[in-house]
């Protein structure tokens, strides 16, 4: 592969930024003037140092191939990760247009790092190789800790489920007048009894009353399904195997990914984060070429961090990815990579809007928790619908609302604008909230363009 | 969505099955809301009721979300109309995108070392449209944003957004300026051919549909608009007859002259203002043969003297026939009124008159004549205003004079604001070469306005004074930011090729004992900035080149 092949576009790079402040500080550097001595080398590391206001430039190292996500290295006090001189390097490298030439070998102050992360990669794998099971010491232990935590989930699920008989004793009416204090209480029982999923439902629980018109439907909907969360944990152990471990990831118990590891060709269909103010999550959606399925990669960033994982909208990359436990889950964790992600052909097969409500329907056989299925609509044109908008078959008279959140987002009129009354390919999620599109192709061999 | 069979709205759009589900599922709604104190559900026998309701809600919960199915399709759009135009470079595309990304207002003003993308935005734009692209489909929110932020963008803005973004235009109110501000009003005009149509808009059409129609068709066929005007002049409101003569300054001819002359006794001020304005430029008019006779009164060779002098008797009075010509008769305050009445006379007289009637002295003559009792300053201004006016540039390069003459950079008869008028009537070339003769003689302090003036980019001896003249103000000791309406110019208006010649002012100097504390890093910070947008700029020159294999977007 050359070394251009792999070059990103300056979105793809722009997506790494920790946050708007970066983006526009990085866009500011990615220009030839403050750079020298820069270059990169054929196994995917880009280097150079940037004048700042002190006298001595600040030396920038990336290390693009590095697994799970690119890695970097930068002399500047900046706590900002990536900061924004390596944003603007792998701009001005991202350009192509000589300012970062080809070189056979970093200089030293580069290579010393890159020669350190290539060591470890090595001797990760070597462990890993020699021992499959390493971590695990005391295995009686383990057990001993798991069912520890089972007792107090089951405590926690228990109490939940008093709490919800409470609140229909007494109805839901009376839910709007509580407010949010009560829930906030409950989510916090939850989190003592180390059930981190029933705590973030209940928690979203707090905030139907106030979301406007048909609330208590809503709050019946949710309650229920959390009451059959509690009731799935309760008979865990008369739940078929999958049934039972969807359960566990639901209620919040960590999973390891333990499905065989799968070879592919993965496109990057999309990439967003939602963030509280604790924690970033990023939800990365790839498309296996040869093996036609989606999985979800979940990354994490705490503190005001980006997470670490970033993988460019529209490159695809050859690596290894295992799915988790529980029937129908999309997550999954990422292997090996083989290469460095590249610009690629690849797109997924589109399906009708029909097609895509099914999907979503006979997944909630396998997960009735799940708010929507990743789909990839072939042939579909945006349609304003009153004060909303949805996406329409191009043959045929069906449609698919758009999702209260996709409404808001400016990538809606990047997709209007994309489509122009033309048909078009939507890659989202379809649930029963709507459709929320987060990437679009033009018909004919137009890039992908990023709608989140 | 609707579910399994046909519809009852309810939340988020869901629909469900009114004969079966509907009512077992509005029953536990309502049970719900009540409580199960108030209201006892149905079934569920050996179970608590609470429990029974959230076992059946849950059941009824999946059943729906399983059943969902798509909604009918509602009304489509008109697609879009095609654009013919080549798809930009891929490397200018994703300059445009981070042009874009970087918003005004957010920036740290202009420090550091890096280039101000949203200054090169309009540069970009030109660059584009000049080569004739057409903008990626998906970067239409972001231009049409942009152009709503910036007034001064949205005709490059919306020349580049081309057709589609007018599609788009209709669908959301935040860029509805786009349809009023497009060029020719969007598709909203009818062909110019078919007299009919553009007979009917003219006389049914809003406001802004006729002004459109008119400018439009005074580009093309500036006679068939005068003759639309002509044909309901007298039926037009005040303020439309005001906007509507204005729309002859484009293309203004011999021609307009009677359509004019009819204008000057119009019942508004304002429009009999404009009309004497316009017939005023034009040399040839009655009217301009009118005030000539006025100002030639005014002016004489006083030969009493020992050296010709010119001798100026303001006129004595504003008669009639004076303000019937557009001459306004009341002074501003502080002025008094008889020169006041000279200047007006003497502005709108055809500068061709003046050689005869002073001597047979060519414009440097005349303007190099002394002025009796202090009237140079009124005169040389309403010849300025004159020059500026009849577009001369013979007068105006009499007026501007020897760039280098130390009146040019002070207090002279003539201010730098009127120089910068004058120089708009000359050649681009002569221009730029008059104010880098002025910047060498008279540093940037007094340039920024007459630089304002110059074509882009600059031309070389222009580029050059700009340097030399920013290189003398650094030794000089003073701080960059005094020069920044400079400097910031420069990034836009200096020739790329020019960076080259900036390498030797990048280096931090030595500091003088007098110099400010810390200029020097300053000062090298400004250049670096500087040579770092013209590197830019070239490169997004490049970047705009075409490569031959561009396909056009859209069918």
């Amino acid at each position: 592969m050359t070394q251009q092949g792999v070059r990103w576009t300056a979105d793809q790079v722009l997506a790494l930024a920790p946050d708007a402040l970066s983006r526009k500080a990085g866009s500011k550097l990615g220009t030839a003037g403050p750079w020298s001595e820069a270059g990169c080398s054929q196994e995917g590391a880009v280097w150079g140092l940037c004048k700042g206001s002190g006298s001595k430039p600040y030396q920038t190292v990336v290390d693009i191939a590095g697994a799970p996500g690119p890695a970097y290295k930068c002399s500047c006090p900046s706590r900002k990760f990536p900061c924004k001189h390596a944003l603007g390097l792998l701009l001005l490298w991202a350009e192509g247009d000589g300012a970062v030439p080809a070189a056979g070998g970093a200089p030293d102050w580069a290579g010393q790092w890159l020669a350190g992360r290539r060591q470890r990669a090595q001797e990760k794998r070597a462990a890993d190789a020699g021992s499959p099971a390493s971590g695990s010491a005391d295995p009686e232990a383990a057990r001993r800790r798991a069912e520890r935590r089972a007792e107090r989930v089951t405590a926690g699920a228990t109490e939940l489920e008093q709490r919800l008989a409470d609140l229909l004793r007494g109805g839901l009416a009376s839910a709007e007048r509580a407010g949010y204090g009560l829930w906030e209480e409950t989510a916090a029982r939850m989190v003592d009894a180390q059930a981190p999923g029933l705590a973030a439902r209940v928690r979203e629980l707090g905030a139907i009353p106030g979301s406007g018109p048909g609330w208590p439907v809503r709050l019946l909907e949710e309650c229920a399904l959390l009451h059959l969360l509690d009731q799935g944990w309760l008979r865990r152990d008369r739940l078929p195997d999958a049934l039972s471990a969807t359960v566990r990831s639901r209620v919040g118990l960590p999973t390891a990914a333990d499905g065989p590891p799968v070879r592919d060709r993965w496109l990057v269909l999309a990439q967003y984060d939602t963030a509280d103010t604790k924690l970033t999550t990023r939800r990365i959606w790839l498309y296996g070429a040869d093996s036609d399925r989606t999985c979800l990669l979940l990354s994490y960033g705490a503190g005001g961090r980006a997470p670490e994982l970033a993988l460019p909208v529209g490159l695809a990359l050859e690596a290894e990815v295992s799915v988790h436990p529980g029937a129908g889950q999309p997550r999954a964790s990422l292997g090996e990579r083989i290469g460095p992600a590249a610009p690629a052909a690849i797109r997924p097969p589109g399906v009708t809007t029909s097609q895509a409500a099914a999907r979503y329907g006979d997944a909630l056989r396998d997960d009735p928790w799940l708010d929507a299925v990743p789909v990839t609509l072939g042939r579909v044109v945006p349609v304003p619908d009153g004060g909303s908008w949805q996406l329409a078959d191009a043959e045929g008279d069906t449609a698919l609302p758009l999702s209260p959140a996709a409404r808001n987002r400016p990538g809606l009129w990047r997709l209007v604008a994309l489509s122009g009354g033309a048909p078009v390919t939507v890659f989202g999620e379809c649930g029963h909230r709507g459709f929320t599109p987060l990437t679009a192709w033009p018909e004919g061999t137009g890039e992908a363009v990023a709608l989140c | 969505m609707t579910a399994t069979t046909s519809t009852t709205p309810a939340a988020d759009g869901i629909t469900e099955d009114e004969a079966t589900a509907g009512t077992t599922w509005e029953n536990l709604v309502t049970t719900a809301l009540l409580g199960t104190d108030r209201r006892a559900p149905r079934g569920g026998a050996g179970r608590e009721a609470p429990v029974a309701l959230l076992d059946a809600a849950a059941l009824e919960t999946v059943r729906r979300r399983a059943g969902l199915r798509p909604a009918p399709a509602a009304q489509r759009p008109e697609p879009a109309a095609g654009d013919p135009r080549p798809a930009l470079p891929p490397a200018a595309a994703r300059r445009l995108t981070l042009l874009l990304a970087d918003r005004p207002g957010t920036g740290g003003g202009r420090r550091g070392t890096s280039p101000d993308l949203t200054e090169l935005l309009p540069q970009w734009l030109a660059a584009a449209n000049a080569r004739g692209f057409a903008a990626p489909p998906h970067a239409l929110p972001a231009l049409l944003d942009a152009a709503r932020a910036r007034t001064d963008l949205r005709p490059a803005a919306l020349a580049f957004a081309g057709p589609r973004a007018l599609w788009l235009a209709r669908l959301n109110a935040d860029w509805r300026f786009a349809l009023r501000a497009a060029p020719s009003g969007g598709s909203a005009l009818p062909d110019l051919d078919d007299a009919d149509e553009v007979r009917r808009l003219w006389e049914e059409g809003l406001f802004a549909e006729r002004v459109a129609l008119l400018s439009t068709l005074r580009a093309r066929r500036p006679s068939d608009a005068r003759e639309l005007l002509t044909a309901t002049w007298a039926t037009e409101r005040a303020e439309d007859r005001l906007m509507f003569l204005d729309s002859l300054r484009a293309a203004l001819s011999a021609e307009d002259e009677p359509l004019l002359e009819q204008a000057l006794a119009d019942r508004s001020r304002n429009v009999r203002a404009t009309a004497a304005e316009l017939l005023s430029a034009l040399p040839g008019s009655a009217l301009a043969a009118r005030m000539a006779v006025r100002a030639e009164a005014c002016v004489a060779i006083d030969h009493t003297q020992d050296t010709p002098t010119i001798a100026v008797e303001a006129p004595p009075e504003c008669d009639a026939a004076m303000e019937k010509d557009g001459v306004v008769a009341r002074p501003p305050a502080g002025r008094g009124e008889r020169s006041w009445w000279l200047g007006q006379l003497v502005e709108a007289a055809p500068l061709g008159i003046w050689p005869r009637r002073l001597g047979g002295r060519s414009p440097e003559e005349i303007v190099a004549l002394p002025v009796a009792d202090g009237w140079q300053g009124e005169l040389h201004a309403a010849w300025c205003r004159a020059a500026v006016r009849q577009r001369d540039p013979r007068w105006s390069r009499a007026l501007l004079g020897a760039p280098s003459t130390p009146e040019a950079g002070g207090p002279g008869a003539v201010s730098l604001a009127e120089r910068a008028k004058l120089l708009g009537t000359l050649t681009a070339e002569e221009r730029a070469e008059w104010v880098a003769g002025f910047i060498a003689a008279h540093g940037l302090s007094e340039a920024f306005q007459l630089l304002g003036v110059c074509g882009l980019p600059w031309a070389p001896p222009l580029g050059r004074a700009v340097v030399d003249a920013l290189n003398i103000a650094r030794d000089a000791g003073s701080y960059p930011w005094s020069f920044s309406g400079v400097m910031g110019l420069a990034e836009r208006c200096l020739d790329p090729t020019e960076a080259a010649r900036l390498e030797g002012l990048l280096a931090i100097p030595d500091e003088h004992e007098d110099a400010s504390p810390g200029a020097g890093g300053y000062w090298s910070e400004a250049f670096q900035r500087l040579v770092t947008t013209l590197r830019l700029r070239a490169t997004m020159a490049t970047e705009l080149t075409p490569t031959g294999d561009a396909a056009p977007y859209g069918a």
